[in-house]
Order: structure tokens, then C-alpha cells, then sequence
């Protein structure tokens, strides 16, 4: 039991919201303050997705993982800043005000869930929450030198997350370390009937650092066009690592990497389409005009509630689903994704998990990726495990300028106790 | 190549409301974006939607439910415990 307090402003703006006093009760997080990133509903906490259009919604319910938080005894000590409905890669695109990388101000820290990652890097907090539908858990865990995990579809409930794209998101523990992980895991991994895609598969390890004999297979297509030499090459010393302490290398081909960003961004969009057509200002949120016409008031509600870039990919979605571009867009994106989930079965195989870097790259400056293609491509590396379902993780391995670097460990689908074994082993190995 | 035109039609099908001087700049990187998604062209159509997943259901059981005035509480206008909402004709 106790109260946690916050000793130190927050310089990197990684918090949206922060408790002024929150209270610790027993469990197995009992004295753990935890961060929750801003899509993930707080009973009686505002919670805002980083989005104008939820400015001061209240949450009347607690998300499945909030629940299980508080059971455990974890102190929710805030809600963490994001890119606006996670719709982002550097946590730049919220109605806040972008976060800032820990390890260099000038730098972004990742996104979408680059709150919760700051928090963590920069000591504010014990553990986080993020949300990862093509990346945003690793991507900021590898920008800002902290551990992020992706788990298995299914294996945490979805509920109460506010839905972006409800076919390839998750949320999963963020940590400094490898066993936070696996504890924060351990809490989460819980069967939610409200989650219609929540299965039973109750997380009860504990890592294990042996990996003898354990097949490791490397995809040429993560060292391939785009990814910065110097961020391939110290990943590949990570991997040689993993090699000394007794895996086996195997380099494998992964050749639906040619597409499957492209499946990715038409996937989410087109799910973000209909999601975010429930914003409309009449149920939670500054309300719409009453006085007005339906269309012209829904139609003004969004426009001054939404940035940007949510209303890019609202259209695109809407464009990629409508008639006449629904065959030439969803339909052969659904068509990819099922060839990427069959080139990993195909590789699973033959291996035991995948390695890659995380990011092709290490943190942009701030306002560097000004033109959303170029910031789309950066999320190459890490959509294949969410169009597949699969577990993943980023662990730190090394810096390239100062700035920290992610390794991408990939596993089979519900082996998320191989993929935090292999995490913990390099973690290990590193430290050794 | 989608046209200024085609973007205006898109916003008002997805009641996204946008104005003039936001154009030209959504236009372009529409059709940045689209171009780069012809490297969809390349993949073969599969079987339709078939995803290996299925439908999960429970039993519809009454549970409890949230309050009324709990789930009107976030709402700008609310009349006689209803949301009240912008007229449609």
C-alpha cells in the first residue's frame, strides 16, 4: 500500500493527463506506477486518444487491462500522450503537443504510444501501457532505448481500447527490462468475453535465458532498401550475439515484404473509416451544433476536431472500401495479408522466431517525416506481425549517434513465452 | 490520378468536412499514397474474404448495464434521458 506522487515535471511531455496522488494496492504490481497511453479507457480519468474531438470525455467504465492493473495493485498514475488516435510514428501528430525523445529533446520518441515510452525512458514511471496496430509499441520502445512487447492477438482483451483498427491491434506492456515484461504480460493475458477476439491463453512464464540450439531465422528483406547501413549493421551484432550464446543463424527469404505495407495502410485506414464514425460530437465530446443540419454539423464537428492526419486516413479508407476501388484496394489487401501470414507459417517451419531491427532508422528530428508517405514507409519493419497476429517484441541493442537502437524478435502465433526468452537471453547476454 | 474534385466527393462521403485551402495538399498526397498502393496490382486476387476466422457468440444473458445518467453524462445535449442530436431532414 502506498501513494504515488510525481517528484519531477514532465520536460518530454509524455503525459496528457497526470494523477496528482494514486494509490498502490496488493498483487502482484503491488508499488508499480504504471502509465496508461490516452486510447485506452480510465474510469473516471479523462481519456482523449491525443484527439481535440474527445477534449474532456470521461470515461464511465475501466478497459479489461485497467481492471486487471488496479487488481494487481498497480498505481495508474496518468494517461500518456500519443499520435492522435494512434495514427502516427513519432507521436508529433496530437492535439497536445508532440513528446519529446528522453536520450535527445530535439528528436521525437516514436509513435503512436511515444508517451508511454518517454515515460519509461525517462524514469517517470515503473511500466506502460501501449497500443501496437502496425508498430507503435516497438517502434517507440526502439527510439527510445526501452523494451515494448506486441503480444499474440487475442491474448489481451480489447476492451474498453478505443478501436483504430480492431484487426490488427493490441495492447502490450512496455518496460525497462525484460522480466518487467513478462510480469506486466503475465497480469494482462486474461480471457475477456466483452472481447469477442479474446482467447484463452493465459500467460504464466517466467523468461528463461537458454537458448542452445534454438533456430533463428534472419529475412534479407530487413536489411534490405531503406534500412540506415549503420542500424543494420550493429543488429546484426546483436544477432551475433545471439549466436555466441548458442542459437542458430539461418538467413530466409520473406518475399511478401514487397507489399505488405501497402496491405497494411489500406487495412487500417479502411477499418479507421468506419470506426471513427461514431465521433460526431452528439454523444461524448464538445457537441455538435443541434441547430443545424445532420450533415453540415457532422461534417464541421470532424473538420475542427480531428488533425490531419486522421482525416487523410478516414478518407482513404472511405475511398479504399467505396464502390468501384473496394477490389482494387481491400480486397487485394486482404489477399496480401494472407500471404504474409503464409510466409511466416512457412518460415516457422523451419525456425523457431525471426530477427530484424526494428526500425529502419533511428529517431527523426522533430518535423523531419513532414510528408506522410515518407513517414508511412518507416513502418515497414514491424506491420508483418501485426497482419499475421503474431507475437513481437523490441529490445535495446546498442546506439548508433548517441540514439538508442531496436532489435525485433518475431514468433510463432501464441509463442510469446519463445519470443521474452529470447529477448531475455540477449538482454542477459549484453549485460554480461 | 485523382482529381480535387474526387477528394471533395470523398470527404462528403465520409462526412469529413474539409475546406478549400486544404485542396490542393490532400489531393497530392492522395495520390502519392495511391500510387504506392498499385504495388497491391502485383498480388492475385484470393478466395473473396475467407480468413480461417469464425464467429464467436455467447449466450445473451441480461446483465448489468451501466446507469443512464452515466452514459448521458458525456454528452452536450441530452433531453427526457435521450441524446439529443442535430436534425436529419
Amino acid at each position: 500500500m502506498g501513494i504515488f506522487a510525481f517528484s519531477a515535471p514532465d520536460p518530454c511531455n509524455a503525459f496528457i493527463t497526470r494523477i496528482p496522488e494514486a494509490e498502490y494496492g496488493d498483487g502482484k504490481l503491488a508499488g508499480v506506477s504504471i502509465a496508461v497511453k490516452d486510447n485506452i479507457s480510465t474510469k473516471g480519468i479523462p481519456t482523449t486518444c491525443g484527439s481535440k474531438i474527445l477534449e474532456g470525455y470521461i470515461p464511465p467504465y475501466d478497459a479489461h487491462v485497467v481492471e486487471l492493473l488496479r487488481a494487481e495493485g498497480a498505481a495508474i498514475v496518468g494517461k500518456t500522450n500519443m499520435d492522435e488516435f494512434g495514427m502516427g510514428t513519432t507521436t508529433e501528430n496530437s492535439a497536445y503537443g508532440p513528446t519529446l525523445n528522453p536520450a535527445d529533446r530535439e528528436r521525437v520518441p516514436g509513435g503512436s504510444s511515444g508517451g508511454s515510452a518517454a515515460a519509461v525512458a525517462s524514469g517517470m514511471v515503473a511500466m506502460a501501457l501501449g497500443t501496437d496496430t502496425g508498430g507503435s509499441i516497438r517502434c517507440p520502445a526502439a527510439f527510445c532505448g526501452i523494451v515494448g512487447m506486441k503480444p499474440t492477438y487475442g491474448r489481451v482483451s480489447r476492451y474498453g481500447l478505443v478501436a483504430y483498427a480492431n484487426s490488427l491491434e493490441q495492447i502490450g506492456p512496455m518496460a525497462a527490462n525484460v522480466p518487467d515484461i513478462s510480469l506486466l504480460l503475465q497480469v494482462l493475458t486474461c480471457h475477456d468475453p466483452r472481447d469477442s477476439t479474446s482467447i484463452t491463453a493465459p500467460y504464466t512464464h517466467t523468461p528463461d535465458p537458454d537458448i542452445h540450439g534454438l533456430k533463428i531465422g534472419v529475412p534479407e528483406e530487413y536489411f534490405g532498401k531503406g534500412v540506415d547501413p549503420r542500424v543494420a549493421s550493429i543488429v546484426w551484432e546483436g544477432i551475433s550475439l545471439l549466436e555466441r550464446l548458442g542459437a542458430e543463424i539461418i538467413t530466409c527469404r520473406m518475399p511478401s515484404m514487397d507489399y505488405a505495407l501497402a496491405a497494411y495502410y489500406v487495412t487500417c485506414m479502411s477499418e479507421a473509416s468506419s470506426n471513427l464514425a461514431r465521433f460526431d460530437g452528439v454523444r461524448y465530446g464538445p457537441p455538435a451544433d443541434p441547430k443545424k443540419q445532420w450533415h453540415e454539423s457532422f461534417q464541421e464537428r470532424r473538420r475542427d476536431g480531428f488533425g490531419k492526419e486522421v482525416r487523410r486516413r478516414v478518407m482513404l479508407g472511405t475511398f479504399a472500401l467505396s464502390s468501384g476501388y473496394y477490389g482494387k484496394y481491400y480486397a487485394k489487401a486482404q489477399s496480401a495479408r494472407r500471404n504474409v501470414a503464409a510466409d511466416f507459417s512457412r518460415l516457422f517451419s523451419e525456425v523457431d522466431v525471426l530477427a530484424g531491427p526494428t526500425m529502419p532508422t533511428i529517431a527523426f528530428r522533430l518535423g523531419e517525416k513532414s510528408d506522410p508517405l515518407s513517414m508511412y514507409l518507416s513502418d515497414i519493419l514491424t506491420v508483418p506481425a501485426n497482419l499475421a497476429g503474431v507475437p513481437a517484441i523490441s529490445v535495446p541493442c546498442g546506439k548508433v549517434d548517441g540514439m538508442p537502437v531496436g532489435l525485433q524478435i518475431m514468433g510463432r502465433w501464441c509463442a510469446d513465452e519463445r519470443v521474452i526468452d529470447v529477448a531475455y537471453a540477449f538482454e542477459e547476454g549484453v549485460s554480461a | 490520378m485523382i482529381s480535387e474534385r474526387d477528394v471533395l466527393h470523398i470527404a462528403e462521403l465520409a462526412d469529413i468536412g474539409i475546406i478549400r485551402e486544404e485542396l490542393d495538399e490532400f489531393t497530392g498526397q492522395f495520390n502519392d499514397i495511391l500510387d504506392y498502393f498499385d504495388i497491391l496490382d502485383q498480388v492475385e486476387a484470393g478466395a473473396g474474404a475467407e480468413t480461417g476466422l469464425y464467429n464467436v457468440f455467447r449466450d445473451d444473458e441480461v446483465v448489468p448495464s451501466l446507469p443512464p445518467d452515466e452514459i448521458l453524462g458525456n454528452a452536450g445535449e441530452t433531453e427526457d434521458g435521450f441524446f439529443r442530436a442535430p436534425r436529419v431532414m
